[in-house]
């Protein structure tokens, strides 16, 4: 056997035997960390997987995608685009959001002609093989294997749409396989779409496959210019790469806050591999003293952790594999996210992955081990076998200035930009400001336990001297307990303030009596003009809004935005503007009012001018104001309806806002509403208070996995606190013997140690709480508006955190009194006499 | 209660840990008079820690009965013996065994902290037997600021600072050099004799033992003078 072997026989053995217990427990701890992390991961890396092969196959082999506006752009562009030296087929497409009756979610609805697109999407056209030539006939559509799962239909069903207020039926031709294409989609022939939903002559795509050895770049340069305003061409990474974006910034929060409970496992394997190689320090110190070297000594401790860590990451990605799955099948691909709908997505055991996992749960143990272990084989072995030198170890503080250091670091990486459009600087800050809050501990526990007085109470007392004498173990102990408390805090904090600014804001964008839409579609279910007259004269009615939204591609290369026309006041006033222009805006610009998210990603300010492609125009807008949106994550702007109606010819409406008449009765009005028009029973008109109601449990719903994560991370955080009261409290067995035998009673003892355990919990709690809030300041005012664009403002949930500060600092006071209780057992009463 | 009664008294008394194994203890008697300072030596295993344990209350015989002062061990409970052991008796440790966390003063005021006594007299006892250890200019240190003998003579401060009618001692010179050895017995026997106390010292060493007024060896479960067994 190898000397290093030979230590780690003779030091990790001998601790397996005397504390199976607490080793099972922390290799748990572990186990649930990698299984959160792994599940989380899995899911995202799922949803994300059927994003990019969602995309791929409506892409197919196309080199070109010319887009414009969701409202269309006349097909004879299309003509021209096939005429075009070095294209080889163009195929025209109509996609449209289509709603179906009675149904909250959209159905996407690609629009083609099957015969050029077997050109471009051969495999989404082979889906469609054995009904190809049927999509020809009128009122026909052919849905994908998830959409027909989720609207109840299958071949031979009716399915009843919404056109304007109109019913319209189209008849289900056939339902794609599975592998054809992976999320809800229907597809229809272009004439059709053309004809049922009003765009006659429209297209709003045309995918195009280039001759062999045609230069791709040259071409889309030479199309710039040929296109009309508001279209252009990309390749086919933008397209792919845009359907992902929506949803990365979610994404990159969740795994990252899957990586807490895994960092929180560090950190309690940190705890107990510090607090276990204190007390084996005689032990270690002998190996050295017999010739063991400090690299074999540091080899054989830090391997101890990974085989910890080893045995937590196998559970774990195991466990992590079933949380996947049970939680796909209950909270859908993006966890409750609201982002898009659950379809064929399944947990399928990737052990690529899972591998991943494994070796990050081992080496984040080994890493958690390191430290202490590095520290363990620089004592001189001369010191180590000396009586007391655990104790020694225990006073020692050490200095604050690296702590200091890093929580500077971490201050300026606050104040940094955006990467790529995520907050890896954000994310940086939380970490450097965490490892150096942690590092502060000693000397912070140090500081304030030098102001506690003395209690004349022998038993608290003893308490308060013994925390005064090991503020260098505070850290130790509090390590795992200060991170996810801290984390905790942190994201209470955002959560909290999220809650508040967005109930607000629902307040300011919903403040109608009853708010309604047509259906779950803006492109095809309007209200017309006539439409909204009608509204207008129900009885009980004072007074109606009406809102027109519909996407527009700004950028090619981003989500489109959300054009809202609407009545805007004076000043933008009815809008929930965070600030507004205080001078002249420049002549000849109609005037806009973008959201938050217009300013972070297209770089606009009040005052300043752009251009916004609409109806086949370029229209010069000028920033008026900048609002507050928690409904469009890739920009919106808004526009004066009577401007947009001007401009466009456009008075359809797609969302309404109504003011009732004095007395009148908010159900009896919506049934008047629904009585007017045809399957009225399917119109989405609700009362405000029920609108918002809804908003708010979509939005709890959303971060409900937020708590859950956070939860398993502080009750991993207990677990260290738990471990370092009972390895100490074993440690102390000599002292709480000789307590006994000088005349401390029992339940003197335990209550020494329930008040150490509270003190220590209290700072700890403490410090979280304050360590909490300066990460909740990063997390608010920096990951936040980085990664969603949209601003929050600050709010602390003092009764929640009060509540959990209070559960915490009373179980850190059980834990203790529990191990005080196993440390005074009459065997304990002679631990003391160990010598006699 | 008479100023005659034994400090500590053990009649006919027994100890075996299985119905199978041999009597540690065997009908063991034993009387400690007021003032008296006693060695008991043994050769390792043959029971001394069993016999300390008992005289200390910590550990209860199969028969036979155990006075203290004149009270019987037998009908007190946890808590009862143990505010006797804060009241009547003091340990001197071979480990020493002082809190690490408290200064010298504090450490040596435990057992009066325990009493509750007041904060003068508290006062007064402490600078009193810290003089009497010689570490007067000690009082604030730590532990770890400490030589062994020093720590030593904070722990026989701290045994008899509340002015025990006991004191028990476990071999309190097995970690320290022979020359310190010998003050700290000098000095154990001197305060025990000074503070009015009586004393057992568990040894292994002859030299220790005879600080003592009588050496009594433990052997079979039973003790007998030395001088006899030679």
């Amino acid at each position: 056997m190898s000397a290093t072997g030979t230590v780690l026989r003779a030091v990790a053995l001998a601790r397996l035997r005397e504390q199976p217990l607490r080793l099972l427990a922390t290799v748990a701890a572990i186990s649930l960390g990698v299984a959160l992390a792994t599940a989380v991961f899995l899911i995202n890396a799922g949803a994300l997987n059927e994003f990019g092969l969602a995309a791929r196959k409506l892409v197919g082999e196309a080199d070109l995608i010319v887009r414009g506006s969701r409202a269309g752009f006349d097909e004879s562009v299309f003509v021209e685009l096939a005429g075009q030296p070095g294209v080889r087929e163009a195929s025209p497409a109509l996609e449209l959001e289509v709603a179906p009756l009675g149904e909250t979610s959209a159905l996407r609805v690609l629009a083609i002609d099957p015969f050029r697109a077997a050109w471009v999407q051969p495999e989404l056209v082979a889906g469609l093989a054995p009904r190809l030539l049927d999509l020809l006939e009128p009122d026909t559509i052919v849905l994908s294997a998830a959409a027909a799962r989720e609207l109840g239909l299958g071949a031979g069903d009716r399915l009843e749409l919404r056109a304007g207020t109109s019913e319209y039926v189209l008849k289900v031709l056939d339902v794609m396989p599975e592998a054809a294409y992976p999320q809800r989609l229907g597809v229809m022939d272009i004439a059709t779409a053309q004809a049922a939903f009003g765009r006659l002559g429209l297209v709003n795509r045309v995918d195009l496959r280039l001759e062999p050895g045609a230069d791709r770049e040259r071409l889309r340069e030479r199309l710039a210019e040929l296109l009309p305003d508001g279209v252009s061409a990309q390749t086919p990474d933008v397209e792919r790469n845009r359907a992902a974006e929506v949803t990365r910034a979610y994404r990159v929060n969740l795994n990252m806050l899957a990586m807490v409970a895994l960092l929180t496992g560090a950190f309690l394997v940190f705890s107990t591999q510090a607090l276990a190689v204190l007390r084996r320090r005689t032990s270690l110190g002998l190996m050295r003293a017999l010739g063991a070297t400090r690299g074999q000594v540091e080899l054989a401790l830090t391997a101890e952790g990974a085989a910890l860590g080893a045995a937590g990451a196998i559970t774990g990605v195991l466990l992590g594999q079933l949380i996947a799955s049970v939680a796909l099948a209950k909270l859908g691909g993006d966890l409750g996210g609201g982002y898009f709908e659950a379809s064929s997505l399944a947990a399928k055991p990737q052990p690529g992955i899972l591998a991943a996992f494994f070796l990050i749960g081992t080496a984040v143990a080994a890493l958690g081990a390191w430290a202490p272990a590095r520290d363990a084989a620089r004592v001189e072995p001369a010191r180590a076998l000396k009586a007391g030198d655990a104790e020694r170890a225990m006073d020692r503080v050490r200095p604050a200035w690296p702590g200091l250091l890093l929580f500077g670091a971490g201050a300026v990486a606050a104040w940094l930009p955006p990467v790529g459009g995520l907050p890896l600087f954000g994310y940086a800050s939380v970490a450097l400001l965490l490892l150096g809050g942690l590092l502060l501990v000693p000397a912070f526990a140090a500081r304030v336990l030098a102001l506690l007085p003395r209690p004349r109470k022998v038993a608290l007392g003893t308490a308060v001297a013994q925390l005064k004498g090991s503020a260098g173990l505070a850290g130790v102990s509090l390590a795992a307990i200060i991170v996810s408390f801290s984390l905790m805090v942190a994201m209470a904090i955002m959560v909290y303030s999220f809650r508040e600014s967005f109930e607000h804001w629902l307040n300011e964008v919903l403040p109608a009596d009853v708010h309604l839409r047509v259906g779950s579609a803006s492109d095809t279910a309007n209200w017309s003009s006539g439409d909204q007259a009608i509204i207008a004269a129900t009885e009980g009615v004072a007074r109606v809004r009406f809102q027109r939204q519909q996407p527009v591609l700004f950028d090619p290369a981003r989500p489109p935005v959300a054009l809202l026309a609407r009545e805007v006041g004076e000043d933008g006033e009815g809008l929930p503007l965070v600030r507004g222009a205080d001078a002249r805006l420049p002549d000849g610009a109609a005037q806009a009012w973008i959201s938050e998210a217009m300013v972070d990603l297209h770089g606009l300010e009040v005052g300043e001018t752009f251009d916004l492609p609409l109806a086949g125009k370029t229209w010069r807008m000028a920033v008026a104001g900048v609002w507050r949106d928690y409904g469009h994550t890739a920009g919106a702007i808004v526009v004066d309806r009577a401007w947009y109606i001007a401009a466009t010819g456009d008075a359809a409406a797609s969302e309404g806002a109504i003011w009732l008449a004095p007395g009148a009765d908010v159900e009896t009005v919506i049934a008047r509403i629904r009585s007017r028009f045809e399957r009225g029973e399917t119109l989405q008109v609700a009362s405000g208070s029920a609108v918002k109601e809804i908003s708010m449990q979509i939005f709890d719903r959303a971060f409900a996995v937020t708590y859950l994560l956070e939860a398993v991370a502080v009750a991993i955080g207990l677990a260290g606190v738990a471990f370092a009261f009972s390895s100490q409290a074993l440690a102390r067995r000599a002292e709480f013997g000789m307590l006994r035998h000088v005349g401390m009673l029992r339940r003197q003892v335990i209550a020494m140690l329930a008040g150490e355990g509270a003190m220590l919990g209290a700072l700890g709690v403490a410090y979280g709480l304050a360590l909490g809030g300066v990460l909740s300041l990063v997390l608010v005012y920096v990951i936040n508006r980085q990664s969603f664009n949209w601003s929050i403002d600050l709010a602390v949930p003092w009764l929640q955190l009060g509540a959990l500060a209070a559960l915490l600092v009373s179980a850190a006071a059980v834990t203790a009194m529990a191990s005080g209780r196993a440390a005074t057992s009459d065997s304990a009463v002679r631990a003391v006499r160990e010598d006699w | 209660m008479t100023a005659d009664t034994p400090v500590l008294r053990l009649a006919d008394v027994s100890r075996r840990y299985s119905a199978t194994a041999p009597a540690v203890l065997d009908g063991l008697d034993f009387a400690l008079a007021p003032g008296e300072y006693v060695a008991i030596m043994g050769e390792s295993g043959v029971g001394k820690s069993t016999l300390l344990n008992i005289m200390a209350g910590l550990d209860r015989p199969d028969t036979g009965r155990i006075e203290v002062d004149g009270r019987d061990l037998a009908g007190l409970d946890d808590d009862a013996l143990t505010v006797l052991r804060r009241t009547h008796l003091g340990f001197v440790f071979q480990a020493f065994h002082v809190l690490p966390y408290l200064t010298v003063r504090d450490n040596v005021a435990l057992p009066l902290d325990l009493a509750s006594r007041p904060g003068a007299e508290r006062e007064a006892r402490v600078v009193e037997m810290l003089e009497a250890v010689g570490l007067a200019g000690r009082a604030g240190s730590y532990p770890r600021e400490l030589s062994g003998g020093e720590t030593q003579r904070v722990a026989i401060a701290r045994a008899l600072v509340h002015r025990p009618r006991l004191l028990l001692a476990d071999e309190p010179t097995g970690n320290l050099d022979p020359r310190t050895a010998t003050h700290i017995l000098a000095l154990l026997r001197g305060q025990v004799h000074a503070q009015g106390a009586s004393g057992v010292l568990i040894t292994h060493s002859l030299a220790a033992a005879q600080t003592a007024d009588r050496i009594l060896v433990l052997e079979g479960g039973r003790l007998s003078p030395y001088a006899a067994r030679a």
